[in-house]
């Protein structure tokens, strides 16, 4: 059982279900998650904006001995993404032999099923990422 | 700002202490430490502790320390920086002391994790990494070290065998250690074939899961003089940097920024360079950050720091002893503890005391104590006087 609680993934509705970032309006940094003060300047001129869908994988690695409630998936690809305009992300690789996962990989975002939280079993999705090259 | 100095050290075996509890812990390391320069009177107490809450279910720790160590009504904090917490209530006992408000502290830096299982240890120790967007993607702390590594092996053409020759090296080190938890040596190929935990990272590259204290009475200078302190060690520079919380907003995967500029101001503040440090006491919680450390920390050039650890430069014999106690990796690693027991290896060192792998006449040695994934780091000059 994952233990981020309905309410908290209820909270993150904008960064995982509509891959929302934050856009300086006065340096141009983007960033995800939103963020009320820039981390690079200072600004709080910082307006919404959907994140590109397309990046590259940056490093990665495989997770053999899985965390409680992602068990199902191992062993799985974790990366860091860079996407086409520059923001970092941590994401898991989808759909992916995973001999086949390597730094410099293309990728695109997909909506998937992240983990299942609670009692009643609440399923919460969200972004992950697939090797298009 | 006045001079501080170590006056007084005393730490708890480091390991799976069944028969102990955190309250035993804390007693044990503290009386030690106040035996072992007979203070009884103390101004404050910091307890640097990572998560009681997840792993003994107890919060409010300042307090228990006092009343389990017998010092009510004295201000007693607990401090919590994941597994720097116990540098920074070093550091903040320091601040206390140096600015005049304090003349006599006591850190203390406790963990108490085997009383979970190792699941739900690995999911208290991943709240320490940004829990919200890294950690839902099934992010573990080996996870985002093995990004690390990769990430370094990918830029620098770093063999897999030189993250083996940290753990063998660690491991010989804590062999002769009476504090360490594994007094094992292992081969390189013990690393290798050992059971995948996240690529390129297997479970002999990882630190373990372990109970410990370690407790250490920090006084000026003038104190240390009055109640004539035998071998008082010097703070001769101490700095604290942070980080962004998710490892992925980094601009760099092979750097760590935060010990890059934490190590910046503790050299300028102890006026000194790294060519001045005889040995050194690094974050080793995974293989790849004893190397990385030593990159960040000034003593090597990026990309070089794996060629040192493959020369046996960094062995206890070597030309820049990393590590003589055994490290994260084979002393063990009591987050909570870590910063402070740190703190104790290079005072026995700098006094000709250690217990181990002891050096000849060592100077001046550094501390670094890392937290998270590398987002909040503190590094110590400690000296002779």
């Amino acid at each position: 059982m994952v233990k981020l609680s309905t309410p908290r993934s209820w909270k993150e509705k904008k960064h995982r279900y509509r891959f929302i970032g934050s856009l300086c309006s006065d340096c141009s940094k983007r960033i995800f998650p939103t963020r009320k003060r820039c981390p690079n300047c200072g600004s709080k001129n910082l307006k919404d904006y959907y994140l590109p869908k397309k990046g590259k994988i940056l490093t990665f690695t495989i997770v053999r001995t899985a965390p409680d409630g992602f068990s199902d998936f191992a062993p799985y690809p974790l990366a860091i993404v860079e996407l086409d305009d520059g923001v970092r992300l941590m994401l898991q690789i989808v759909d992916t032999n995973i001999e086949n996962v390597d730094i410099g990989n293309n990728v695109e975002i997909v909506f998937r099923r992240l983990y299942v939280e609670g009692k009643a079993g609440h399923i919460i999705y969200g972004p992950k990422a697939r090797v298009t090259n | 700002m006045r001079d501080v100095v170590v006056a007084g050290i005393g730490q708890t075996k480091y390991g799976m202490l069944w028969d102990y509890s955190l309250r035993d812990l804390a007693a044990l390391a503290v009386i030690e430490a106040l035996d072992s320069n007979a203070v009884d009177k103390i101004d404050s107490i910091y307890t640097g502790n990572f998560s009681a809450g997840t792993f003994v279910e107890q919060e409010h720790i300042g307090a228990l320390v006092a009343d389990y160590t017998g010092f009510v009504p004295l201000s007693s904090t607990r401090v919590e920086n994941a597994c720097a917490s116990g540098a920074v209530a070093f550091r903040t006992a320091f601040n206390e002391i140096a600015s005049g408000f304090s003349d006599v502290c006591l850190v203390l830096g406790i963990e108490k994790m085997s009383d979970v299982v190792t699941s739900e240890a690995v999911y208290s120790l991943s709240l320490a990494g940004d829990r919200e967007y890294e950690g839902y993607q099934g992010v573990t702390f080996p996870a985002l070290f093995a990004l690390v590594a990769k990430s370094y092996m990918h830029e620098f053409n770093m063999p897999r065998r030189a993250l083996s020759q940290v753990s063998v090296k660690n491991h010989e080190n804590a062999y002769s250690n009476p504090k360490a938890q594994f007094k094992r040596k292992i081969t390189l190929e013990d690393v290798e074939n050992a059971t995948m935990i996240a690529d390129p990272l297997t479970l002999l590259d990882c630190s373990p899961i372990s109970d410990g204290a370690s407790a250490v009475i920090l006084m000026s200078l003038d104190k240390a003089k009055e109640l004539n302190v035998e071998k008082p060690i010097r703070v001769a520079g101490i700095a604290q940097a942070s980080d962004t919380l998710a490892l992925a907003h980094r601009d760099s995967f092979v750097s760590f920024g935060a010990t890059v500029e934490a190590a910046k101001k503790a050299y300028k503040m102890a006026s000194k360079n790294p060519s001045d440090i005889d040995f050194l006491e690094v974050h080793d919680c995974f293989t790849i950050a004893e190397i990385t450390a030593i990159e960040d920390l000034g003593f090597y050039k990026k990309g070089d720091g794996f060629k040192a650890v493959l020369s046996g430069e960094l062995n206890a014999c070597g030309k820049l002893p990393v590590n003589t106690s055994g490290g994260l990796k084979a002393k063990g690693h009591p987050v909570g503890a870590t910063g402070v027991g740190q703190i104790i290896t290079l005072t026995e060192q700098l006094r000709g005391i250690f217990e181990g792998c002891a050096l000849k006449n060592p100077k001046s040695g550094l501390a670094h104590n890392l937290g998270g994934s590398g987002s909040s780091v503190v590094v110590t000059i400690l000296e002779v006087i």
